[in-house]
């Protein structure tokens, strides 16, 4: 065990009065080696905390840029950080807190290439990431490489906590065997998320990843934490290791790491202009068919607000209420959909298809880019 | 009995959170859901009527997949139904 000097006794003196922690409890801390996947919303608050905690060697995971919509929760980066990379970002805060950590930076999208070979230097693993396909590779290299999945996800108001992937306890797959198909569960760039959630569920996280390391106390292994930030309700379900699981059952098929795109339904591109069985059309091919007069109903899903920033002439139906409203929606004409980017426009067409719609097709790139290619004043946001 | 409905699934309730029902089962419980609000159908079941494999449904706080009657377990009226899809989180 490493020794605690003059200074980190003096730091730690809160937590060495507590018999669960102690001398020896801290030099355990000091020890662990704990890999964060993501410094998002839920990576800010638990690698702050295990920071400060004087956790020895600390693992990021990021390859991503401070953005402004970031900083409404992810509160390891400041304003002034805008534009950079996250990983210097958060490796600066978490140093000038507290300087004896060891911060090992991964700048790097976690892979299957890459996953088991990140994980090994590590004793416990953060899933601090936004993506199902992330969160079924984060469970498989815990699973495969036997290192405790510490587990936290949000959606607006709601946020999930677990400890997957132990020994003994129930593993991500265990609880939901499959993703759900794209375009069914909206993300929070869609549906949004209140800025405190990641920093609750984070700060759970966290404290599950001290108690493993510490070995005190009741870990969430086997049990779901369910936070309701708008009720201020917690609630907790039961989770059991499904002796039929494929990663971490008697019978397990999958004995190294897949694709996990694949695997969450999300296809690489069919063909030329096809993305998913959506043909995609460029800004100009839509204000070629404009000024052309052709016929075609343009679908914008945007939300109210970003209608009200910027429109380019599509009727607005937002995204979760498009299901609700089909019948504004004709079959007998080609349906151009249409969003910000591009991205939430694909799943909605995806899910038109999907409800019988015969032509739909994507506006690649979306209103910024027409604001890019054909009509700068349609303001950018 | 009370069906907790989750987030996600509150667009096709109306924005409601929670339900109240009188079902003698699980099964009759989420039947008389769908019925209510007929476009929650798709999201928990799949076309063959088996029930999709990211939402899971807990009586009290029991997932049901490990009752041994599974949807024909008996439900009481201060039993309290749960659906809990799984979320990701994040950026798009």
């Amino acid at each position: 065990m490493p020794e605690l000097s003059t200074d980190e006794l003096s730091r730690y003196a809160r937590h060495l009065i507590l018999p669960e922690v102690g001398v020896e409890g801290q030099q355990k801390l000091k020890a662990a080696r704990v890999l964060c996947v993501g410094t998002g919303g839920l990576g800010s608050p638990l690698l702050l905390y295990l920071a400060a905690a004087g956790i020895g060697t600390l693992g990021l995971v990021d390859f991503d840029v401070v953005d402004a919509s970031n900083l409404q929760r992810q509160i390891i980066h400041s304003t002034a950080d805008l534009g950079r990379k996250k990983l210097d970002s958060a490796a600066e805060k978490l140093v000038a807190l507290n300087p004896t950590v060891r911060v090992v930076k991964h700048e790097t999208r976690l892979t299957s290439a890459n996953a088991l070979e990140i994980f090994k230097d590590y004793d416990v693993v953060a899933d601090g990431t936004d993506n199902f396909p992330t969160r079924y590779l984060v469970n498989d290299a815990c699973v495969l490489s036997g290192k405790p999945n510490v587990y936290g996800s949000i959606f607006r108001f709601e946020g999930q906590a677990s400890v997957f992937a132990t020994e003994e306890g129930p593993c991500y797959r265990c609880l939901y065997p499959e993703p759900p198909p794209p375009g069914l569960v909206p993300s929070c760039a869609e549906g949004g998320v209140l800025g405190i959630l990641p920093g609750l569920v984070g700060v759970i996280q966290a404290t599950e990843v001290i108690k493993l390391i510490l070995g005190k106390g009741s870990s969430l292994v086997g049990r779901l934490l369910l936070v309701d930030a708008l009720e201020m309700r917690f609630r907790e379900m039961k989770v059991s290791k499904d002796p039929e699981c494929p990663v971490c059952g008697a019978n397990r098929t999958v004995t190294r790491l897949i694709d996990y795109q694949q695997f969450c339904g999300i296809g690489p591109e069919t063909k030329a202009g096809e993305k998913n069985g959506i043909p995609q059309i460029s800004v100009r091919e839509l204000k070629r068919r404009k000024d052309a007069g052709e016929e075609y109903f343009h679908l914008d899903v945007r939300e109210p607000f970003e209608y009200q920033i910027a429109e380019i002439g599509g009727v607005l139906i937002p995204q979760n209420e498009v299901l609700g409203r089909l019948g504004e929606i004709p079959r007998d004409r080609e349906v151009v959909v249409q969003c910000k980017g591009g991205g939430r426009s694909q799943k909605i067409a995806e899910l038109l298809k999907a409800q019988g719609y015969e032509r739909v097709v994507n506006l690649a790139g979306g209103i910024l880019a027409w604001s890019e290619e054909i009509d700068a004043g349609v303001r950018k946001y | 009995m009370t069906i907790v409905i989750p987030t996600p699934l509150r667009v096709f309730t109306g924005g409601k959170d929670s339900l109240d029902v009188a079902a003698g089962t699980i099964a009759g419980a989420l039947e008389e859901l769908t019925t209510v609000y007929p476009d929650l159908r798709k999201h928990l079941f799949r076309a063959e009527g088996k029930m999709r494999a990211f939402v899971n449904i807990y009586l009290n706080d029991e997932d049901m997949r490990y009752l041994p009657e599974k949807e024909a377990t008996a439900v009481k009226a201060s039993d309290t139904l749960s659906i809990i899809p799984s979320i990701a989180g994040g950026v798009a």
